[in-house]
Parts: structure tokens; C-alpha cells; sequence
């Protein structure tokens, strides 16, 4: 018991929100930028343009295809190779907003098709281009569907932030095991403090997308 | 990259080897222990539904390397010496059986529940109906989910390398280390990635259309 009372001090607790703090920034940051590439790419890979969707769709399965933790290798210990060395920060943003991107543009493209394509004759036939009924009539209805998907991928975003502990990002994950290092007594206590933060993060998301496609169902 | 293969594909192809060993393993436990927990989620007795909410809820809200990290740093403190290996795949089993679990569970509450009754009032019990008459109706649309978990498990089995799991990302480090080629070197473990998880992603697609 006094493990924990030990474990849990104000200093040790401090440590680990900052890393939470780094956590939701790395997080935060990457589903704002692949959200805006997942979409675009997502609607690229819809809309059959000659050779683009197709190149478009096959870098997107290369990629999904592909463990983030090489991703994050590969941008922070391949890159300065050719000539471009990202800060940690930047690495495991730019690593996140790759993977999650391809992921976000299938989930997008899948929603889209499952839009009835009544919507997009109907359109078309009352006068609107492609594009404007892409944007103005499919894509608001696709996102609304798309909820759920979308929230979940979001949650294994932040989850997968822990990842970026291979490349010394400074996160909750990483700041635990320094703090368990210098004292072994504190693995178990630090282990339950990391599963609660990540619980609480993730499953708030969740109630955010039962909440979400409740008011817009 | 060609000359990465040529050179290094002694600990490349092992890797591959323990990726494809320690994903097998944790997919045969994971599915034992997920359709379990499913089960457990749709039962009549409350008490029984807790648990496997509960379980569910808190390993996919967790990430997988807390939860691997834990298994390699508190077994040999505590209770027993395992190698990164096992408990890398401990981790990976728990951590998939919980996404297993959902997805068998709305396997489940697809099959129609006339099935259940009429099994029951055919003098079956609850688990010999659920045995018999539900899971291998259930298991025939949960394939291609349980495709893309399977994939998922293979991306996921990376998580080893942090655990000195001896995997293919933890030797691709190594020789990224060894020959500071690393360009090359991960382009090589990437490439020897979607070996298998492309062929598996595009046959699930296939599976997928064909079902629905």
C-alpha cells in the first residue's frame, strides 16, 4: 500500500500528465491533419479519376498494410538519410498523420459508396456538377455515417501515440518508464495510473461518438 | 534494398518467421479467449454481462504496448521469467481478444434469434445451442472481420520489438544498426510486411464483397 501512496506523489503525477499533455498534442495534431488528407485522398479514390485513383488507392492498401512502428522508423530514422531530419515531435506527428490518413481515407471512400447512388443522379440531373455534389450532398451525409468508424480510428490514434516511445517522444508512456526505472516498486502503481489515463482518454471518446450519433442519427 | 535481402536475409527471414509464429498464436488464443468474452456479453445472467463488458471496454481502451510492456516487466518480477517473445504474444492475445470479442458479438446478434429459441425449445441448452447451432452460423460472417483482425495482428506484432521479441521489426533495427543503411533496411522489412498482409487484405475485400 505504501507503494502506492509513495508512487503516486505529486511529482510522479505531474510527470505523467505532462507526458498526457504531450500525448493529446501529438494526438490532437495528427487527427486535425489526417483528417483533412484522409478526406481528400478518400474522395480521390471515390471519384475514378483516370490512373489517380488508382495510383491513389494502391499507395493507400500499401500503406494501411504497413505497422505504424515501421512508419515512425521510417520518418525519424530514414528520412535524414535523405537529407531531412524531423524533430521527435515532428517525426511521430508526421508518422501518425501518414498511417492514420490512408486509414481515414478508406473509411471515407467506404461511406461514400454506401451513400444510395439516388443522391448522385438526382443531383446531377437537377443541374449540379460532380464535385459540388460530392462536397454539398454525399460528404455530409457519408460523415454522418461515418461517426462511429471515424471515433474508433481516433481512439487507436491516441493508443497508438505510445508508440512514439521508440523514438524518445517524451509521452505518458515514456515518462512512466523512466519513473519506474529509478524504483521498482512503482511498476505496478505506475501500469494501473497509465491504464486509467488511456482509459479515461479513450473511453470520453467514445461516449463523445455514442453521444454525437445519437443527436445526429 | 536488393542488396539489404542479399546480404542480410538470414535474421530478415527469422524475423519474418517469429512474426508469423507469435500472430498464429496470439490469433488461436485470442479467438478462444474473444468469442468467450462475446458470449459472455449476450448471456441472460447480468452479472456474466458485466465481466465481459468490462473486459472489452478496458483492453481496447488501453494500448497494446502498455499492456505488453506490463506482461514483460511485472511476469519476471513477480511470478515468472518469460522471454520477450511470450510476453510479447501474451500481450498481443489479450489486447486482440477483446477486438475479437466485439466483433463475434455482433456476429452473434446477427444470426437470427428464432435460431436460439428453437434450439432451446429442442431441449438444447444455452451453451449446447450456442456450440452447435449459433457460433458456426455466426463464425460464416465474421470471417472477413476476422481477416482484417488477423492483419491487424500482424502490423501489431511490431509491438514485439519493444520487448526484444526478436520479430521482424526488432531485427530490421538490428540491421538497420548494423549496416546504417536505413532507408534500405526498412524498405526491406516493409516490403517483406506486405507480403503478408496485402495478399490477406485484398482476399478479405474479395471475401467481403462476395458475402454481402
Amino acid at each position: 500500500m505504501q507503494n502506492f501512496i509513495d508512487a503516486y506523489s505529486w511529482i510522479n503525477i505531474r510527470y505523467l500528465l505532462q507526458g498526457l499533455w504531450i500525448t493529446v498534442e501529438v494526438s490532437v495534431a495528427s487527427i486535425i491533419f489526417s483528417y483533412i488528407i484522409g478526406t481528400i485522398l478518400g474522395v480521390i479514390r471515390y471519384s475514378e479519376i483516370k490512373y489517380v485513383s488508382a495510383v491513389v488507392g494502391f499507395v493507400i492498401d500499401l500503406i494501411r498494410n504497413l505497422p505504424l512502428l515501421l512508419i515512425i522508423f521510417f520518418t525519424y530514422f530514414g528520412l535524414p538519410n535523405l537529407g531531412f531530419k524531423p524533430a521527435i515531435i515532428e517525426a511521430a506527428i508526421l508518422a501518425m498523420t501518414v498511417f492514420e490518413s490512408m486509414m481515414i481515407a478508406e473509411i471515407v471512400r467506404s461511406g461514400i459508396v454506401a451513400i444510395d447512388p439516388g443522391q448522385m443522379e438526382g443531383a446531377k440531373s437537377n443541374g449540379i456538377t460532380y464535385w459540388q455534389a460530392l462536397r454539398i450532398i454525399l460528404l455530409p451525409q457519408a460523415m454522418k455515417n461515418m461517426i462511429p468508424a471515424l471515433v474508433s480510428q481516433f481512439i487507436s490514434l491516441v493508443k497508438d501515440t505510445s508508440l512514439a516511445t521508440i523514438i524518445v517522444l517524451p509521452e505518458m508512456m515514456y515518462h512512466a518508464q523512466i519513473i519506474y526505472g529509478q524504483n521498482s516498486n512503482y511498476i505496478i502503481p505506475m501500469f494501473i495510473a497509465l491504464a486509467v489515463l488511456y482509459f479515461v482518454v479513450c473511453y470520453a471518446l467514445s461516449l463523445l461518438s455514442r453521444y454525437l450519433e445519437r443527436r445526429l442519427a | 534494398m536488393i542488396h539489404i535481402f542479399a546480404t542480410q536475409w538470414p535474421s530478415l527471414l527469422y524475423g519474418l518467421g517469429q512474426t508469423l509464429l507469435c500472430s498464429i498464436i496470439a490469433l488461436f488464443f485470442s479467438l478462444i479467449i474473444g468469442s468467450l468474452f462475446a458470449i459472455f456479453e449476450i448471456m441472460p445472467n447480468k452479472a456474466m454481462r458485466i465481466i465481459g463488458n468490462v473486459y472489452v471496454e478496458v483492453f481496447r481502451n488501453i494500448p497494446l504496448l502498455v499492456i505488453t510492456m506490463f506482461f514483460f516487466v511485472v511476469l519476471p518480477l513477480y511470478v515468472v521469467k518469460v522471454n520477450g517473445f511470450t510476453a510479447g504474444t501474451i500481450g498481443l492475445t489479450i489486447y486482440t481478444s477483446a477486438f475479437i470479442a466485439e466483433t463475434v458479438r455482433a456476429g452473434i446478434q446477427s444470426v437470427d434469434e428464432g435460431q436460439m429459441e428453437g434450439a432451446q425449445s429442442n431441449g438444447l441448452s444455452f451453451w449446447q445451442s450456442m456450440r452447435y447451432i449459433i457460433l458456426p452460423q455466426a463464425f460464416k460472417i465474421v470471417i472477413p472481420p476476422l481477416g482484417n483482425q488477423f492483419i491487424n495482428l500482424v502490423k501489431n506484432s511490431s509491438v514485439l520489438a519493444f520487448v526484444a521479441g526478436f520479430d521482424l521489426m526488432y531485427e530490421g533495427n538490428m540491421v538497420a544498426n548494423d549496416t546504417l543503411q536505413t532507408m534500405s533496411t526498412f524498405f526491406a522489412v516493409g516490403v517483406l510486411y506486405l507480403i503478408i498482409t496485402m495478399p490477406l487484405s485484398y482476399y478479405m475485400r474479395h471475401l467481403e464483397k462476395k458475402l454481402a
